[in-house]
């Protein structure tokens, strides 16, 4: 299976402190990712180098090398506008603009300069449908994304990204902030679209990670201590400390 | 036994300061109340004398344009025909505040979004600084040097809407300014983290997001700097000229509801038609700053969710 990102020995440094000490991992195409690890272990710090998003924390310097369709992401010719279309971000907490639902699908469209209204709506209907929340909207559709309950919101964001038609999506602890059900209803969607995109997913949930994940990376203070099929490295890790953390030793 | 009913039954402490506190805060609530329920009444019952006392049709008084309520018309009527000072007012309000809004915008995106830091250590300080200046100050400043540069641009004698309004437009920029400022802070930073992570610019995540999610409280805060404009009597009557003629032009003499109080007040007796027809001068802007409190009362209801 081939990788969409590779990302060799990886360092990042907020000012002078190094939060991540070498990182490589590999996320093959159409697959699920897990993150799983402690708090402060460096999760989010590494998903958001593959948007760039920490290109917004002031003081940041990236070392290493991360690739994406054999590209450098951080090479200075890279777009990160174009490279943000492609590696899509879902938020831990729901963040629907105040627009109408059918604004906030179709922002991204109207970003990338789509003009034609009957391809923005077909657009937005798939997506919706896709993020499994078309039934609960379509009625709805020019209503304030904000009066909806958080796991139609969360779900309206990720149909928001999914419009986009990025590559990637990268979600950093998605369903943590919802209920048990509307978190069930976003891993159900995302076992349903994961032949059309890649995930990488930050979770602290573990029966979450088993239950949707292709493959699970294990990070602890910065490093990433191991990463392998869900199965192997739930059934059988290799590293203690993985063993540790997945029976509730720490973290 | 006795004692234990007799401590739940009779108040603690707390409860009986709890009490105090809340007579204190009701009786100053009371008394606020009355004090703007009897400005009402005081500025309602003269301003209305004038038609019901007088009986001025409250259709001509809104109408006419001839202003001089202490003689009588062609027609028998006395001359108080108010519209060139409402007409006034409305022109040089409406005016200041679409000139206003646009520097005012930039300013606040200037300040929050652009360069947050240096935006506060200069503007931050100016705006402050104009907000505490006297109106009498900015008149002077507007009747030394706008006066003549109107006068010498446009000709005429420098007096009229056109001076008002950029005296107000220095006025108001500071309260819009500000307001805008606030509700630009109030817009959740994490909009401008999905935006930029959708494939937006910066720019885009700007003009397409925040001041989007913004207009509510860019409105709120033009229509204060407009309530402002519309109350303010002194700079405005040292540079419009203060002629009760319907304006034509921008530059030359006009009046406003504002200035016609304060230049006439003085001379009018109490009880007589030429003062009642002040009072309802005063009535007009009384009611005008109810209308734009409603508004951005209705405003504010109608963004909450955008908040
Ligand atoms: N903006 C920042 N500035 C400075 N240090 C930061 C910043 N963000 C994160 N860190 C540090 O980097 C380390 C990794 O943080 P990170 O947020 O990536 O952890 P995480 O694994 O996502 O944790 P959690 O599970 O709690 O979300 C932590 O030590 C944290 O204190
Ligand atoms: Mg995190």
């Amino acid at each position: 299976m081939a990788n969409i990102i590779t990302t060799r020995n990886v360092r990042l440094y907020y000012g002078d402190h190094e939060a991540l000490h070498g990182i490589d991992l590999d996320f093959p195409k159409n697959q699920i990712t897990a993150l799983i690890g402690p708090s402060g272990s460096g999760k989010s710090t590494f998903l958001r180098c593959l948007n760039r998003m920490n290109d917004l924390v002031s003081g940041v310097t990236i070392t290493g090398s991360l690739k994406l369709d054999g590209k450098d992401i951080y090479s200075p010719q890279t777009d990160v506008v174009a490279l943000r279309k492609k590696v899509g971000m879902v938020f831990q907490q729901p963040n629907p603009f105040p627009f109408s639902v059918f604004d906030n699908v179709a922002f991204g469209l109207r970003l990338a300069g789509i003009k034609d209204h009957k391809l923005i709506q077909e657009r937005v209907e798939t997506s919706l449908k896709q993020a499994a929340v078309w039934e609960e909207v379509k009625d709805n559709l020019t209503d304030n994304a904000l009066s909806f309950s958080g796991g139609q919101q969360q779900r309206i964001c990720i149909a928001r990204v999914l419009a986009v038609q990025p590559e990637i999506i990268l979600m950093d602890e998605p369903t943590s902030a919802l209920d048990p059900v509307s978190a069930g209803k976003i891993e159900e969607l995302l076992l349903d679209i994961q032949d059309k995109f890649t995930v990488a997913i930050v979770t602290h949930n573990m029966q979450q990670a088993s239950r949707i994940s292709d493959r699970t990376a294990f990070f602890l203070d910065g490093k990433l201590v191991e990463t392998g099929s869900t199965k192997q490295l739930f059934m059988a890790p290799k590293q203690e400390a993985t063993s540790d953390y997945l029976n509730g030793k720490f973290g | 036994m006795d004692k234990i009913k007799r401590q739940l039954t009779s108040s603690s402490k707390a409860t009986r300061q709890d009490r105090i506190g809340k007579l204190v805060a009701f009786l100053c609530t009371f008394l606020i109340g009355l004090l703007v329920v009897s400005i009402f009444y005081m500025v309602a019952s003269r301003g209305l004398a004038t038609f019901f006392k007088d009986h001025v049709s409250l259709w001509d008084f809104l109408s006419h344009q001839n202003w001089n309520p202490s003689q009588v018309g062609k027609d028998g009527t006395p001359e108080v025909g108010a519209l060139p000072m409402i007409v006034g007012s409305f022109s040089v309000t409406v005016l200041s505040a679409i000139l206003a809004t646009p520097f005012a915008v930039s300013m606040a995106l200037f300040m929050t979004e652009i360069a947050p830091k240096r935006g506060q250590k200069v503007l931050q300080p100016v705006i402050e600084l104009l907000v505490g200046i006297p109106s009498v100050v900015y008149g002077f400043v507007g009747l030394t040097i706008v006066v003549p540069v109107v006068r010498a641009l446009g000709g005429g004698t420098g007096f009229g809407i056109l001076s008002g309004t950029l005296v107000l437009f220095v006025m108001v920029l500071p309260t819009i300014t500000s307001m805008y400022v606030d509700s630009l802070r109030s817009v959740p930073g994490f909009y401008r983290e999905a935006a930029l992570a959708l494939g937006a610019t910066r720019w885009q995540s700007i003009y397409k997001v925040i001041l989007r999610a913004s207009v509510p409280g860019l409105l709120t805060a033009i229509i204060f700097g407009m309530a402002r404009a519309f109350g303010e009597a002194l700079a405005v009557q040292m540079v419009i000229g203060n002629a009760s003629l319907l304006p034509h032009d921008l530059i030359s003499p006009a009046s406003t509801l504002t200035s016609v109080l304060t230049t006439g007040i003085g001379n009018t007796v109490m009880g007589t038609l030429p003062n009642n027809a002040l009072w309802s001068l005063a009535l007009i802007l009384l009611l005008m700053s109810l209308a734009f409190n409603l508004l951005v009362r209705v405003i504010g209801s109608k963004g909450r969710l955008t908040k």
